[in-house]
């Protein structure tokens, strides 16, 4: 029983990462492909890392609380450099996609030096 | 029976894992050499980072040793300060900045 909630952990971690690296290849700019890349990938490193958790305990005894440190850790660092990459792109003056309706940050950047 | 059925089926389930987490990597590498901004490139070596980490996770699952587990954080931490170093640099041309405060 504990072997096929392991395994449906493992299968959902994997098909979440493997969706966010076909997210960072098909979408069309470093923004879009921020989304992919800070979300999806979190979430199935967190499946990986708690099926792994569970084998260890269920299987060989072994409680391992840094597999459940790395995941709160991987949850806390993900959304960091997310937004580091994205502000350094936007300041370094990386180009939105062409299908971008509306450039928020850019209005009130110029309302406030204005 | 069932047994030996679940464990066969964590096996397989085992190995699928480590099939499309390498497919996964392959990918990044792909759009890491391609890329067309270093943003890009720092996204993507970003998410090989990540992927690395599961990697390590399934190696654990794998040879049911509890050895690996340091090494789960330490591509994490590393990881994290790399990032940081990328997009430091990316954004003003220095790391560490002496003269700005």
């Amino acid at each position: 029983m504990i072997d096929i909630i392991i395994s449906l952990l493992l299968l959902i971690g994997t098909f979440f990462t493997f969706s966010g690296s076909l997210g960072i290849i098909r979408f069309p700019d470093v923004y879009t492909r921020l989304h992919a890349a800070t979300k999806a990938a979190t979430l199935g490193v967190a499946g990986v890392l708690l099926g792994a958790f569970f084998y260890l305990l269920f299987d060989q005894g072994i409680v391992s609380g840094k597999l459940l440190i790395g995941i709160v850790f991987v949850l806390m660092t993900a959304p960091i450099s997310g937004h580091m990459i994205s502000r350094a792109a936007y300041n370094s003056g990386v180009q939105l996609t062409q299908h971008t309706k509306h450039d928020q940050l850019n209005q009130d950047t110029r309302r406030t030096t204005k | 029976m069932l047994q030996d059925f679940g464990a066969d089926m964590l096996s397989v389930t085992v190995w699928i894992s480590f099939i499309g987490i390498s497919l996964s990597i392959i990918l990044l590498v792909y759009r890491t050499i391609k890329g067309p901004t270093n943003a890009d490139r720092a996204v993507a070596l970003d998410s090989i980072g990540i992927n690395m980490m599961a990697l390590v996770g399934l190696q654990a699952i794998n040879l049911a040793t509890d050895q690996l587990n340091d090494i789960v954080l330490l591509i994490g931490i590393l990881l994290f300060i790399g990032t940081i170093a990328i997009a430091k640099f990316l954004e003003k041309g220095v790391i560490i900045d002496r003269h700005n405060h």
